[in-house]
């Protein structure tokens, strides 16, 4: 008998029974949606760490030092305790080829005020170049200037959440707010960046010139410098970081490589991805077994029902149902089901990615790869979890079979 | 009983019906069930022939044999040993695959428990035949399933469930399905066993017409009453025959369903 003909008995026989056929249908749904869900999740986390990365700015190289961590036990002493020092970025900025910027880093947290308001953020000590290098435009009033950084000026830019919540409706500019206490003017506001795809507030930042911020902000004990320089182009960036290293290595007599931090946007998005391939991974192959669990489950229904229906394979090989329709029979019914559950579960995953990307506020992505993956998943576990109970559907003996009661 | 009234001729002497047409030869056909150590010898050795446009009755009591002989005429089973010629080919040297063809288009087979598939349709149930072959298109089944269902005299009931269905009317659903591919001849083993008198008349009238029309039809029962319809009685012990006698005149279950003592009508 045709094909055809096998897959309208099949399905004809699948829909004699709704109930049973929908809940063995429900474990290669839930199966296939975990595995589409998850593959969508973990590439939305991909995305995530990718977009910081790239918001970071262009060809950005990242330079800090591993000086703590490398010599344990030997801390430094007290404000001496930083391998790298400013000089090293102007030697950087005027002797390595290639780069376009580079700006000293210091990271330190803060109270301000303003009149009776009260706001508590992160405050990055700059140089000029860090505002190219991020691509960073003043929204109101202006940025600071090289002269404010050589007189160590109390001056300051803020970002759109620290406006409004230190000022409200007011002009912030000129205006002098407290940093622990010290005095700043307000020089100017940052153009809004609005929230990054991890939900973190970009505009709830202060620069100040990294003078100002080393002498009057930094305790004696926390000067953790970082440098960020921005090289020329994408194809000179490794030959860049590796001048860098060099020079970094001949500056500070008797270090080793080790001892220095050069990274590159790109090492720093392989080494978040490969965290994230893993999650994805991890993630996937949990999904995979309840994918497992759902084919088992099809198994076990298949056997019961051709318990169930021995009788009536009995009758279909008396009027002339040969082994290969039997067996071909119960075979398509266990791949329908699973396709038909498959196809249900990748509806399903895209909307479970929704509901996560949505609540979660990450762009979950459904890669096309991976309704292929699952849809070709679900077909095998039809195929390979029908085979067992087909052959012993096709294997009953006719007279046996027909006497069954 | 009644059968022996009747002028009976003992086949051996019937020269004139050997040979003629032949459908069925079976030589020392025999059938052994083995389970475990025991070994059930349920056929010993029959040989029978039989024309086409015969009707013949099987009759024997419970446990001769006539039902594993049905199930070997039949091809649902392989005999033990001996041989069986079918409609010119040798049954028990051919292949699964054949056996399958066979029993698809040259056999229809009526079975006393009906074996009708649950939660199907009749007409669903005449096609089945039909699908497992692949002659015909979807309307062809369709038409070849009513026009079974008409001579039956069932296609008013086409859509029902066989649960919808009293016993008389599974058993014509049956036969429709028996006859849907035209086979060269009907089993019927015990059609009428879980029927009443009348709705068992009914079923022999509708056997007897379509031997009218010229199938061959090979009848198991256990009921002289039944056994009378037919022109020829076989009947079986301990898995032999024993006697094969004509039965020179048959009744006509047409007209014994008219004498019936008419049904009180309510509705
Ligand atoms: N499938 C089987 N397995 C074992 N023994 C069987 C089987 N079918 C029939 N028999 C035995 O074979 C003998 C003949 O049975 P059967 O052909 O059904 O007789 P009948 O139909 O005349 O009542 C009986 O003794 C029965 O128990
Ligand atoms: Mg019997």
């Amino acid at each position: 008998m045709s094909i055809f003909g096998i897959i309208r008995i099949a399905v004809k026989s699948l829909a004699r029974n709704k109930t049973r056929t929908f809940l063995t249908m429900l474990g290669i749904m839930i199966g296939v949606a975990a595995v589409i869900a998850m593959l969508a999740i973990g590439q939305g986390a991909k995305k995530i760490v990718d977009d910081q990365i790239n918001s970071m700015g262009t060809n950005v190289i990242i330079i800090s030092s591993n000086w703590g961590s490398q010599r344990s036990g030997a801390r430094p002493a007290a404000g001496s305790g930083q391998l790298l020092e400013v000089a090293d970025v102007e030697a950087i900025r005027d002797r390595v080829e290639g780069v376009l910027y580079a700006s000293t880093i210091y990271n330190t947290w803060g109270r301000m005020k303003y009149e009776g308001n009260n706001w508590r953020t992160g405050i990055m000590g700059v140089d000029a170049d860090y505002f190219f290098i991020r691509d960073m435009q003043a929204e109101k009033g202006s940025l600071f200037f090289s002269s404010d950084i050589e007189n160590s000026n109390k001056v300051c830019i803020i970002g759109k959440t620290v406006a409004d919540n230190l000022f409200g409706e007011t002009d912030p500019v000129d205006k002098i707010i407290r940093i622990r206490n010290i005095p700043f003017r307000v020089a100017g506001v940052l153009k809004a960046k609005g929230q990054n795809v991890n939900g973190n507030d970009q505009d709830d930042i202060v620069l100040a010139p990294y003078t100002t911020v080393y002498t009057r902000l930094l305790g004696q004990h926390w000067r953790n410098m970082m440098i960020m320089v921005s090289a020329e182009s994408k194809e000179t960036i490794n030959v860049v970081q590796q001048d860098i290293l060099d020079l970094l290595q001949s500056r500070h007599r008797g270090t080793t490589s080790e001892e220095f931090s050069v990274r590159t946007q790109t090492d720093v998005a392989e080494a978040a991805n490969k965290v994230s391939n893993t999650m994805t991974i991890l993630l996937a192959s949990i999904a995979g077994i309840s994918l497992l669990v759902g084919g088992i489950g099809i198994m076990n229904i298949m056997l019961v029902s051709v318990t169930e229906r021995i009788k009536e394979i009995g009758i279909r090989m008396a009027v002339g149902a040969g082994k290969r329709d039997v067996l071909l029979q119960f075979i398509i019914e266990a791949v329908t089901i699973s396709i038909l559950g498959g196809f249900l579960g990748i509806l399903l995953g895209f909307g479970a990615a929704e509901v996560v990307g949505k609540s979660m506020k990450w762009s979950v992505a459904v890669t096309p790869w991976s309704v292929v993956l699952a849809v070709g998943f679900s077909c095998a576990i039809g195929i390979f979890f029908g085979w067992y109970p087909a052959r012993k559907a096709a294997n009953l003996n006719l007279i046996d079979a027909l006497r069954y009661e | 009983m009644r059968l022996q009234h009747a002028p009976v001729v003992p086949w051996a002497d019937s020269e004139e019906r050997v040979v003629k047409d032949l459908l069925i030869k079976t030589s020392e056909l025999s059938k052994t069930y083995v389970m475990g150590e025991f070994k059930v010898h349920a056929l010993r050795g029959v040989d029978m022939e039989v024309s086409k446009g015969e009707f013949i009755a099987i009759m024997g009591a419970s446990g001769s044999g006539k039902t594993t002989f049905m199930n070997l005429l039949g091809c649902l089973d392989h005999p033990s040993s001996g041989s069986y010629l079918l409609d010119g080919t040798e049954v028990h040297t051919i292949s699964d695959a054949e056996l399958t063809r066979i029993r698809n288009q040259k056999i229809g087979y009526v079975f006393q428990s009906f074996y009708l598939l649950p939660r199907t349709t009749a007409l669903e149930n005449v096609e089945l035949p039909l699908l497992y072959c692949n002659k015909c298109n979807l309307h062809q089944r369709h038409e070849k399933a009513l026009s079974a269902m008409r001579k039956v005299g069932i296609e008013d009931r086409r859509h029902h469930f066989p649960n919808q269905l009293s016993g008389g009317q599974q058993q014509r659903v049956a036969i429709a399905r028996a006859i849907v591919n035209d086979p060269v001849f009907i089993l019927a083993d015990e059609p009428t066993g879980n029927l009443d008198t009348r709705t068992s008349l009914e079923v022999m009238a509708v056997l007897q017409q379509l031997h009218s029309e010229g199938k061959t039809i090979v009848l198991v029962t256990h009921e002289n009453d039944i056994a009378s319809y037919a022109e020829r009685l076989v009947t079986f012990r301990d898995g032999k025959i024993i006697s094969d006698v004509l039965n020179q005149n048959p009744h006509n279950a047409l007209a014994d369903l008219a004498k019936l003592p008419k049904l009180e009508e309510e509705d």
